[in-house]
């Protein structure tokens, strides 16, 4: 009897057995991040016709936009090509790029969240000991991924049909199209690091140079032709041309690379061992030299301030370097150069751009400085905090590590992000890195939010990524939209001088400063405080 | 000598479960501590009390004379913990880990490391994830041994340990209690705090229920009789402190309160005594009593 049982094969079924149960499991861990998440995305999308048809009110508005796009290099890397005039066709050459990116994100963080995280926290091996299939875990990520992608793609086509029926159809298609491809490449990437944080890092640099590639492509042909354009998933999206005469085929790209993906990730989950990976852990020294809690701190946290600098490095080149380009275009539109004004300052419109490009960084900069708080938080929950507290290390010491990687590690990143736009501008040095600098005191507003709620509230500490992803809202969709003051006011970064080109203000930067300084200085007593989680 | 550890009349509660009841626990300096209760008796909760990771609600702390939450660093630098459930950073070594926790706390000796490392046949080259739960034990062992201190708090350090690293354990207990250090020991392994322990601590929902030399403990215990004897038992039904009286024949079994067995020894040997084994009761007997008081009230 258990011969002949040993003897079958697995068929297929049994390789996916428990996958109805791990997918409803997952949906309902995922209850409040997917539909955050593909709301925001789908907020942004279906807000855009309303903002572009007051930009550009009539037809011969929006011809001459066409025009200018495809006779500008520095917006076309930007942005993309466009396709036509009409008002869809703008929808989906302005957010197409980005809503992208967007679905991307939430693609490749959910299959990582479901695969490798569930392996290297050990929880895998219980669910496996299941009745769970050998397919089944990596089947439940792909397919929460993919519900994720269809909701978008649904509410995409029903929110947009009024632009057009068979364009809002190809967007959504189009969106849920890249999504699925990195999340098949998530799903490939995780076979082969241990950690889920560094697949994660890995598969969002792939995503970073897909970005690239597009850019290139794009910047060097006006209509989406160049071969670095078909190169890169977010390139396959522009030419799907969507409410332009859409060229149903290339959604055929996406099916493919997404079934090629996905079977290169099931063959290679299938040669592996649960919790292992292809690129094996070296082993490390024998002895120590990490002698503090500053030093271990920093040695936890050294390759995420490396990539956040390498990254915000580039971004500065990389929008240096276009701002001659698009100052010129912009210039032609008394509209887009309030959007600009608005975000950017009064003064010429070369440095409203750089200033709005560089408050964008500023922005991202928050993201940073709450996921590096948030370690505190990371280490304390998983009982690693505690050991290193049963030693001679006071909770302040130890906090304060990873506090001056926080801190000053955002200090850093925009220092470096000053010195790429001083790079790929090519003059303004001092201003630039002024101007950079200057988006501190908001940054570390949002820092000190995160120590304080970790400190006092440490069970409502994820919240600090609540509160970053508000201000990043009401910092790129506010300007655009006629959001009230009041509401553009709850970000500290709208109290910030405009720089380059508008005036240094201390009083404000002053007050926000004091602000976080009072924020953190709660938040450590709150810490001191209080019992540790254990 | 002044006490390593007092802990009196300790209260804390998380929300509406009171964890520690009115705990009490003197540990003197220079003795090996056993800190035994049931699952969720509340013997962790004490330990990050000691350690000043939870403030009590009421009730006094002492560690090494000092407070625990006030004077955590300077207690620390004196103090090695070993958790049960040890989590290490997964791109640290094992032995990275070793050196940051004795530099953390009063310093490493250099030589016992290595002998160590040796004795628990550990590899310190490899990364935290890669080490199974034994393994990750060990790391913290070295760590606490290793390390130059007054005080270890081991909270069931050996959950993950293969009994030929259970025994070389026990060995580097005996070995610390030989400099003078002292040691708070929470073990479910009784065998290992019989074989360990100067006095021990029973705890029960957040309540000290004994505390003494094992000596000490077994003298409020019952001991088993078994007799064969020469005539048919005569009135030890009627002796008090007798338990669980089983007569076939002339074999005899019972359990006598350790402070009766004098009167039942007369009376047996009064019928002629063939043979006779007597058991001291063991610490799993008595922490047996313990855990059953919990599941009948648990019954109730």
């Amino acid at each position: 009897m258990t011969t002949t049982a040993l003897a079958v094969r697995p068929t297929r079924s049994r390789q996916l057995a428990g996958t109805g149960t791990l997918l409803r499991f997952a949906l309902r861990r995922d209850r409040l991040m997917i539909p955050v998440w593909v709301a925001v995305n789908a907020l942004m999308i279906l807000s855009m016709p309303n903002t572009l048809e007051n930009l550009y009110a009539t037809p011969a508005e929006r011809a001459g936009l066409v025009r200018d796009t495809a006779a500008n290099a520095s917006f076309r890397a930007l942005i993309g090509p466009v396709f036509d005039d009409s008002v869809g066709a703008l929808t989906a050459w302005r957010v197409g790029v980005y809503a992208g990116a967007l679905a991307a994100v939430l693609s490749l963080l959910l299959v990582v969240r479901h695969t490798r995280d569930e392996e290297e926290s050990g929880r895998q091996e219980l669910v496996a000991s299941g009745m769970v299939g050998r397919r089944a875990s990596l089947t439940a990520a792909l397919l929460t991924a993919a519900v994720a992608n269809a909701v978008l793609a649904l509410l995409v086509t029903a929110g947009l049909s009024g632009q057009g029926a068979s364009g809002a159809l190809a967007l959504g298609l189009g969106l849920a199209g890249v999504g699925m491809v990195f999340a098949t490449l998530a799903a490939i990437v995780a076979q082969f690091t241990e950690s889920a944080r560094l697949a994660r890092g890995l598969t969002a640099g792939l995503l970073g140079a897909a970005f690239v590639l597009r850019a290139a492509g794009d910047s060097a042909s006006d209509d989406g032709s160049s071969a670095l354009t078909w190169v890169s998933p977010l390139g396959w999206l522009e030419n799907l041309r969507a409410f332009a005469d859409e060229r149903w085929w290339v959604l055929l790209l996406f099916a493919a690379a997404a079934s090629a993906q996905g079977a290169v990730a099931y063959a290679l989950a299938g040669r592996r061992d649960v919790g292992m990976s292809f690129l094996p852990t070296r082993p490390g020294p024998a002895d120590g030299r990490l002698g503090t809690a500053g030093a271990l701190a920093w040695r936890l946290q050294r390759g995420s301030v490396l990539g956040w600098g390498i990254g915000f490095f580039l971004a500065g080149v990389v929008y240096g370097g276009l701002t001659d380009g698009v100052a010129d275009l912009v210039g032609d539109n008394d509209n887009a150069r309030e959007i600009f004004r608005r975000m950017g300052g009064q003064s010429g419109i070369t440095d409203a751009f750089l200033a709005s490009m560089v408050g964008m960084l500023g922005l991202i900069a928050a993201l940073y400085v709450v996921a590096s708080v948030l370690r505190l938080h990371g280490e304390e929950t998983s009982l690693r905090a505690e050991p290193v507290l049963a030693n001679a290390v006071g909770r302040l010491r130890w906090a304060a590590g990873h506090l001056v990687i926080a801190f000053a590690g955002s200090a850093l990143i925009m220092l470096l992000a000053g010195l790429g736009f001083a790079v790929g501008y090519g003059k303004q040095v001092g201003p630039l890195l002024g101007a950079c600098l200057v988006q501190l005191p908001a940054v570390w507003v949002i820092g000190g939010l995160a120590v304080l709620l970790y400190g006092v509230l440490p069970r409502a500490a994820m919240a600090a990524w609540g509160v970053a992803g508000a201000v990043l809202l009401i910092g790129w969709v506010g300007p655009a939209l006629d959001v009230p003051q009041a509401v553009l006011d709850l970000s500290p970064f709208g109290h910030l001088p405009k720089l380059p080109g508008g005036g240094m203000e201390w009083g404000p930067v002053l007050v926000l400063l004091g602000l976080a300084a009072a924020l953190v200085a709660v938040g450590l007593t709150g810490l001191r405080r209080r019992d540790m989680t254990t | 000598m002044t006490r390593a550890i007092t802990v009196s009349a300790l209260h804390k509660s998380f929300g509406r479960t009171h964890a520690l009841d009115g705990l009490d626990l003197d540990v003197e300096t220079g003795e090996v501590h056993g800190f035994l209760g049931p699952n969720g008796a509340g013997k962790s909760t004490t330990i990050r009390v000691l350690l000043g990771l939870l403030r009590a609600d009421s009730g006094a702390a002492q560690v090494l004379g000092r407070d625990p939450w006030t004077d955590a660093v300077e207690v620390h630098r004196r103090i090695a913990y070993v958790p049960g459930d040890v989590t290490l950073w997964r791109n640290l070594s094992g032995g990275e880990v070793i050196d940051l926790y004795g530099r953390l706390r009063g310093g490493l000796d250099r030589r016992r490391r290595a002998e160590l490392v040796e004795r628990f046949e550990l590899d310190p080259t490899k990364k935290g994830r890669t080490y199974s739960k034994g393994n990750r034990q060990k790391v913290a062992l070295v760590a606490a041994f290793a390390s130059d201190v007054d005080l270890l708090i081991l909270d069931e350090p050996t959950s993950g340990l293969d009994p030929l690293m259970e025994e070389v354990f026990q060995r580097c207990v005996e070995e610390e209690r030989d400099r003078g250090r002292t040691v708070l020991l929470s073990s479910h392994i009784l065998s290992e705090v019989e074989e360990l322990c100067d006095r021990v601590s029973i705890i029960r929902k957040g309540r000290t229920v004994e505390s003494g030399s094992l000596a000490d403990l077994r003298h409020l215990t019952r001991t088993s009789v078994t007799a064969e004897l020469a005539g048919p038992p005569d009135g030890l039904s009627h002796l008090p402190g007798v338990h669980d009286l089983d007569v076939r024949g002339r074999r005899v079994r019972l359990q006598v309160d350790t402070d009766k067995l004098d009167a039942v020894l007369r009376s047996l040997s009064e019928s002629g005594v063939r043979s006779l084994t007597s058991t001291p009761p063991t610490l799993e007997e008595l922490f047996l009593r313990h855990y059953q008081a919990d599941m009948s009230e648990v019954a109730r």
